[in-house]
């Protein structure tokens, strides 16, 4: 009971950077229809800064400084590239930004080298015990950070008036722009958002139990995909919700490893993968992936 | 009426692709007017709108040659958000409310073009005045009111961005004659308050009797245009947009035709 509930415990929280990675996701496909396989690029990006600035300037500074870096990496993909790119399909620009993907994490992961890099977070390995149940300090505070951002992300979308622009931008691009909505710079917007919040999520997976950033980081990034993908592309909603079933699914697939051993070796890294494909066979959209509420 | 004061398009061509859609379009919408255009199906009345709107890319479509000017600038070569800073706002066909949004939602999203706090709260009152229903359902999503409702909320959220100049593509497509009659009641009360009006509409008696000037298009050319009052009165029109047979443009009078009319011919 007690590894249940440690394991619960971890799930949510690792399932909380995920749907911060999610949401980051779903964001750029809400304002631009790109699905956006750039996005580990982007997490490794910010990683990146964090634990090649704090030697220099302290962790809260460098942290700020990974933040708006990643959301500049978003942003300059977004202008250079993706509203650059002379192609009418949607399909044809998620193929480039694997091209950009393979880019940025082949330079990133070449400048990283064999290196495990420290993010020189404060939290340590300390471990905080609530009642028999023991859980690591940094878990907590990934969940305490993904959930204020989160939150704060919900909010901003439902009532300030850059929500508005992006959700009636998602709904219909050519109605938005004769509203002289700017559309450039709602998925200008979009791809810096997805930026912070993928460094946000960087930090958290690097530190303690994980070692720090290192090449396979990346593959953390990409458990995102199947999050998105099985919460619904286009909704909010499934990203969190996806997040959350991806991370707890992993962790208890890996804490009971040795009781599943018949699925195989290696099965919590498989799982994400999975559920998504059980759940697309089940209902295409995804989870939460919306359809027309129109009468007309 | 100075030319150069209200909405002017001159010898405006279109292409979609290989496919020309307008050609040698010229008309003006002086200022306080209503200037209507009629036209049957794909006569282009919807190219010209985006093509003023500067909404054409969307369909992968684009201004060959002519251009367009509001109030002496140029519309023409600009960006759809710049059209509407600079006072022209269309009201699209089929309405396109956003229909996941809350009505109070899609009025907010019609201000967005306007940096103007003052001014967008002025024009909200304004337009509630204009369609009280929907403050009643200001919390509802758009996707589930009446398409008479929808048309008041696709007319209101244009007129959060307090236009000068209101383009409206078939606002009474698809509406029972009742609520026909009352958008057309709102378009004149929107005139009368100085907003300049081009209405394309297939409803050609509703449509000629707003406007002071009509022009008919037929595929893609102006071939008809005058003021609204002649055109209502000359016998191709009424023949072929207000579905008047020619013995009544001969002059018989109505009455003492027999309603079976199969029978005793
Ligand atoms: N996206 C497009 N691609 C190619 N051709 C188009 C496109 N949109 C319109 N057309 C063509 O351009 C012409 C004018 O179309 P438009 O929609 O402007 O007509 P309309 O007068 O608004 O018709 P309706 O009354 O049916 O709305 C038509 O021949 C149509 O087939
Ligand atoms: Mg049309």
């Amino acid at each position: 009971m007690i590894t249940f509930l440690e394991l619960l415990a971890n799930g949510i929280s690792i399932g909380a950077l995920y749907s911060l990675i999610a949401l980051g996701f779903v964001v750029i496909f809400k304002a631009t229809e790109v699905v956006n396989f750039a996005h580990a690029s982007l997490l490794l990006a910010g990683g990146f800064v964090v634990a090649k600035l704090h030697p220099l300037i302290g962790f809260w500074p460098a942290l700020a400084a990974g933040i708006a870096g990643a959301a500049a990496v978003g942003a300059l993909i977004e202008f250079v590239i993706i509203r650059r790119a002379n192609v009418t399909s949607h399909s044809v620009l998620a193929i480039v930004t694997i091209g950009v993907d393979i880019v940025l994490v082949t330079e990133l992961t070449r400048q990283i080298g064999t290196d495990v890099l420290a993010l020189g977070d404060p939290w340590g390995d300390q471990v905080v015990h609530l009642g028999p149940v023991a859980i690591a300090q940094t878990r907590i505070m990934a969940l305490l950070a993904a959930g204020i951002l989160i939150g704060s992300f919900l909010l901003a979308f439902k009532h300030t008036g850059w929500g508005v622009a992006m959700r009636a931008t998602a709904e219909d691009h050519e109605t938005a722009a004769l509203m002289g909505i700017r559309l450039g710079r709602v998925s200008l917007g979009a791809w810096a958002v997805a930026g912070a919040l993928a460094a946000v999520a960087a930090l958290f997976l690097c530190v303690f139990p994980t070692p720090g950033l290192d090449r396979s980081t990346t593959f953390a990034a990409i458990k995102a995909f199947p999050a998105a993908i099985l919460g619904g592309l286009d909704s909010t909603t499934g990203a969190l919700v996806g997040g959350l079933v991806v991370g707890i699914t992993e962790a208890m697939m890996s804490g009971y490893q040795n009781q599943l051993s018949f699925l195989g070796r290696g099965i919590g890294d498989a799982a994400p993968f999975l559920i998504m494909t059980i759940v697309l066979l089940i209902r295409p959209a995804g989870l939460f992936g919306t359809r027309e509420l129109s009468r007309v | 009426m100075n030319a150069t004061d209200g909405l002017a398009v001159r010898d405006l061509a279109v292409n979609y692709g290989p496919v020309r859609a307008l050609r040698g379009v010229s008309l003006e919408v002086p200022r306080g007017d209503v200037v209507a255009v009629l036209g049957g199906n794909g006569a282009g009345k919807s190219t010209l709108l985006r093509a003023i709107s500067a909404t054409l890319r969307f369909q992968r479509g684009g201004i060959s040659a002519g251009e367009i000017t509001f109030g002496g600038a140029r519309l023409s070569g600009t960006a759809a958000a710049a059209v509407v800073a600079k006072g022209v706002v269309q009201v699209p066909e089929g309405r396109r409310v956003f229909a996941r949004m809350t009505v109070e939602e899609n009025l907010r999203a019609g201000a967005l073009g306007v940096r103007d706090r003052r001014g967008t709260a002025k024009a909200r009152d304004r337009v509630l005045a204009l369609f009280p229903v929907l403050a009643e359902r200001a919390g509802q999503r758009a996707g589930l009111l009446s398409g008479g409702e929808q048309q008041m909320l696709a007319i209101g959220r244009a007129l959060m961005a307090r236009p000068k100049a209101l383009l409206l593509d078939e606002p009474t497509l698809g509406l029972a004659p009742m609520m026909a009659t009352r958008i057309a009641e709102t378009i004149r009360e929107i005139n009368a308050q100085g907003t300049s009006v081009l209405l394309v509409e297939q409803n050609a008696a509703l449509a000629l009797a707003l406007a002071s000037r009509a022009y008919v298009l037929e595929v893609g050319e102006v071939v008809l245009s005058g003021p609204a009052a002649e055109l209502a009165a000359s016998d191709e029109v009424r023949r072929r947009y207000l579905g008047i047979t020619a013995d009544e443009v001969t002059g018989r009078p109505a009455v003492t035709r027999p309603s079976l009319s199969r029978w005793s011919a």
